[in-house]
């Protein structure tokens, strides 16, 4: 124990590999916000919309109006001093906030991609990433070290881990392994992709990916902590990371993947890396090679902060596992199903009809619900029991305002999960205006009607 | 493992290739596939764009535009004499262009989209007092959009049925002091609906056929993607809600009898709903229009996908559920009579239920196995 403490977690390590990590993703979340702006999509998503679904515990965290940009800029402009390693502590704390608060504003846009970004922020708060080859060390050589401590990489390199090994169990199901759902449905789709497009048509093909794709997930952290197998890893990290982003709508997070596996790799390769940059911007990199290596002193400072990442990586490895306390089929349920890097392993669709009654007159009639939801809310809504409740209790306030009296709202809702016909989803006897939300199982979802075995 | 990696590795490797020629041009495809190995979705979107297109888009477009020539015809046989006998002939043609309507009321892409078809053709409820003023005033723009709820198929159910409550009080109006005027807008209404027709018609004639064939692609602008979207569309809130769920007031709460298609001609909002209904079914099973023959359809696409999946018969199941829906509507009265006559309208509330009993159907199973994504969202997926 002690020797696997000194040896991953004290010892002296060179910084290069962490700084270079900080520029790359530094600049990736910069890329990642220029191009979210560019879309369009601050304004559709966080401006346009009426309504907005919130997480349980964070109904206070709602867009800013046309404020909202302000925190897309002021994200944008700590992702770059992030890279910059310029008054990096601040830096990262503001990042990881305005982040977070733009992924809690609307729970429509959950992707697990986003939540990894959050994390690796908040893990980054406590990381000295700005010891080398940064502003601040520039500025400050006494707080410019050339080696840190080990489990300032090696956490980043744990969190990696366990997003991978996490995503590559969630495959192990009856679905994914035995009838290649839902790649089978996704797949014979892309049927224009170059080249691959009749082959993605093909039976075995579609199993290839699927147990390809398992495969890949559970084993990629321990090939690329290998040596010898890190090379060949880091290919095949490339490969299929491009190939997700050639078949699917998957936006930055591909090339954030690849660019944070680097991290696995020596420092000789990070300062070739940083002995470029520093050639391009001519200054010279061996100003920060001081030989000083960075020590936590035993401060009550320091337990904290290893306290703090403790409970962080505890929390990590518990909090997938979470559904276990949950009854019925957690692709159905989805109670669980979130922040546990569950990444594409559903082809889910939904419809709810709502329908709204006066408690009082006894009249009703059906929502429209393009009323007061975007397409894309609507979708998202259709299959997942708490958008459907929030919205629920959202018609209830909106109807009553209305001057509709003792609202109920029941909903008519089919869901189609992974190529099954689709079958009830909610009671439809159920007046939602009266569930509450809570972390206990929603009674009102009905049972799913088939079985999925596996983890 | 040794195999795993040699799998990764063969991924790896087709990717390669792939990056490589990334933008090579893609083979035209020909019409006649090779014969294909088992467990293979052979199906090719093009030839079911073609089948769409050249059999049933084009020719109803065809079928419909001839209606309006016969209406015009019936037209001017009653300006020259406005019999009853006449008033009946121009009765019968329009009700007939009315039928031939629901057929291509669904194909609202493209040309059609561009000239907001639908909404220029038949919106319902039709502003009687602002016709009545229009005619008076004697001056009108008919292409103006805030002319649209004045015009088109609903605008001549005022004019041939509702003018008056008895047929002989109809003709004598047509003999009346305004006749001139009254003659006057009937021509400018039947003109606006075939220029906008014919203009449809030869657009789809001489280019937009070509771009709607060979944008056979899956992505969300694919016109698969784009017209499944409208079909979708057009079931859910032309067909399901705007000829039976809001009349029915199952959107408001309490029913708005006068929002039926046809109210002055009640007893045929029924025979409109059921063309439409027929017309949604036969273009899923891609049936010729005004033929017994079917090409590649949804229907077809939908084998093709199962034969793989292996999973439930969903074509037979919507084909079912469509049945359904018509035998239960076929036992109505005039939609208008069961709202207006029973409170509430409970059969004709249970023959909706079953009408929108294929909407999660086509919504959710369809376009779920087809992985065409409902409305187009841009935004990033995980």
């Amino acid at each position: 124990m002690r020797s696997f403490q000194e040896k991953y977690v004290f010892a002296p390590k060179e910084a290069a590999p962490l700084a270079v990590f900080r520029i790359l993703f530094g600049l990736m979340m910069f890329l990642s916000i220029v191009r979210f702006w560019s879309y369009g999509w601050i304004d559709k998503l966080y401006i346009q919309p009426n309504f907005f679904f919130s997480y349980y515990g964070f109904e206070w965290i709602k867009p800013l109006g046309g404020y909202t940009y302000m925190l897309f800029v002021i994200c944008g402009f700590s992702s770059i001093a992030i890279a910059l390693g310029y008054k990096y502590r601040a830096a990262a704390i503001t990042f990881f906030l305005s982040f977070t608060y733009i992924e809690l504003m609307d729970k429509t846009t959950y992707l697990n991609h986003y939540y990894f970004i959050s994390l690796l922020a908040f893990l980054m708060i406590f990381l000295p990433a700005n010891a080398y080859f940064s502003l601040d060390a520039a500025k400050n050589p006494k707080k410019a070290f050339q080696y840190i401590p080990a489990w300032c990489t090696n956490s980043i390199k744990l969190l990696l881990g366990i997003v991978y090994l996490y995503a590559g169990l969630a495959k192990l199901n009856s679905d994914w392994l035995l009838e290649a759902m839902p790649l089978k449905i996704w797949l014979p789709s892309k049927f224009d992709t170059p080249l691959l497009g009749n082959l993605l048509s093909q039976e075995w093909m579609q199993y290839a990916f699927s147990w390809a794709g398992a495969g890949y997930d559970l084993a990629i952290p321990f090939l690329l902590l290998y040596r010898r197998t890190r090379v060949f890893a880091f290919i095949m990290v490339v490969v299929f990371h491009v190939l997700t982003r050639v078949l699917f709508p998957i936006g930055m997070f591909p090339y954030i993947m690849i660019v944070s596996t680097l991290i696995f790799f020596d420092a000789r390769i990070h300062q070739k890396l940083l002995q470029y940059i520093a050639k391009v911007f001519r200054f010279t990199k061996e100003r920060f090679d001081n030989g000083s290596g960075l020590m936590f002193k035993s401060s009550p400072i320091t337990k904290a902060t290893y306290g703090v990442l403790m409970l962080f990586f505890i929390a990590q490895l518990c909090v997938p596992f979470r559904y276990l306390l949950y009854p019925g089929e957690l692709f159905w349920t989805e109670e669980g199903y979130r922040f546990s890097w569950r990444v594409m392993l559903t082809e889910k669709s939904g419809y709810a009809q709502f329908k709204i009654v006066d408690g009082k007159s006894g009249r009703w009639f059906y929502v429209d619900n393009t009323d007061f939801l975007t397409p894309f809310q609507e979708k998202q809504m259709a299959f997942q029991s708490d958008f459907i409740l929030e919205y629920a209790h959202f018609l209830k306030h909106n109807f009553e305002k209305d001057g509709h009296q003792e609202v109920e709202v029941y909903v008519d809702s089919q869901v189609a999960l992974n190529g099954r016909l689709s079958t009830a989803f909610i009671d439809p006897d159920v007046n939602l205006a009266e569930q509450k939300e809570s972390f206990e199982h929603k009674t009102w979802i009905i049972p799913f009607k088939d079985e999925i075995k596996g983890l | 493992m040794k195999k795993l990696l040699g799998t990764l590795l063969f991924l790896g490797l087709l990717w390669a290739c792939s990056s490589d020629n990334g933008e090579a041009p893609v083979p035209p495809t020909t019409g006649n596939p090779e014969p294909t190995p088992p467990q293979e979705v052979s199906f090719e979107r093009n030839t079911m764009l073609v089948n769409w297109a050249d059999n049933i888009i084009i020719p109803g477009y065809e079928a419909f535009d001839a209606t309006l020539l016969d209406l015009m015809t019936s037209f001017e046989n009653f300006k020259t004499d406005a019999s009853s006998s006449n008033l009946e002939a121009f009765r019968s043609s329009w009700l007939t262009s009315y039928k031939s309507w629901q057929w291509i009321s669904m194909f609202e892409i493209g040309p059609a989209e561009v000239l907001d078809f639908r909404l220029n053709m038949n919106i319902y409820p039709t502003d009687a007092t602002k016709i009545d003023e229009l005619i008076i005033s004697g001056l009108y723009d008919l292409s103006l959009p805030s002319n649209r709820a004045a015009k088109g198929f609903p605008a001549l159910d005022y004019l041939l049925n509702g003018l008056a409550t008895t047929d002989e009080a109809i003709v004598s109006k047509f003999n009346g002091e305004n006749k001139e005027e009254l003659l006057a807008y009937i021509d400018a209404v039947l003109a606006d609906m075939k220029t906008r027709t014919a203009s449809i018609l030869s657009d789809w004639k001489s280019e937009y056929r070509n771009t709607f064939v060979s944008n056979d692609g899956a992505s969300a602008t694919a016109s698969v993607d784009r017209f499944v979207n409208d079909y979708v569309f057009y079931y859910e809130k032309f067909l399901r809600a705007g000829k039976m769920g809001i009349p029915l007031g199952v959107f408001s709460g309490s029913t708005l009898p006068q929002n039926v298609e046809a109210f002055y001609e009640p007893e045929i909002s029924n025979v409109l709903f059921l063309e439409g209904l027929q017309a949604v079914q036969d273009f899923f099973n891609g049936k010729h229009y005004g033929s017994d023959t079917s090409g590649e359809s949804l229907a077809s696409y939908l084998d093709a996908l199962n034969t793989l999946k292996d999973g439930e018969d969903l074509t037979k199941v919507i084909n079912d559920q469509l049945n359904k829906a018509r035998e239960m509507v076929e036992t109505l009265d005039a939609f208008r009579v069961e709202i207006e006559n029973n409170d509430p309208p409970t059969d004709m509330l249970l023959a909706y239920d079953e009408v929108q009993r294929a909407v999660p159907l086509f919504k959710v199973d369809m376009v779920s196995a087809m992985s065409i994504s409902i409305d187009f969202v841009d935004a990033d997926g995980d």
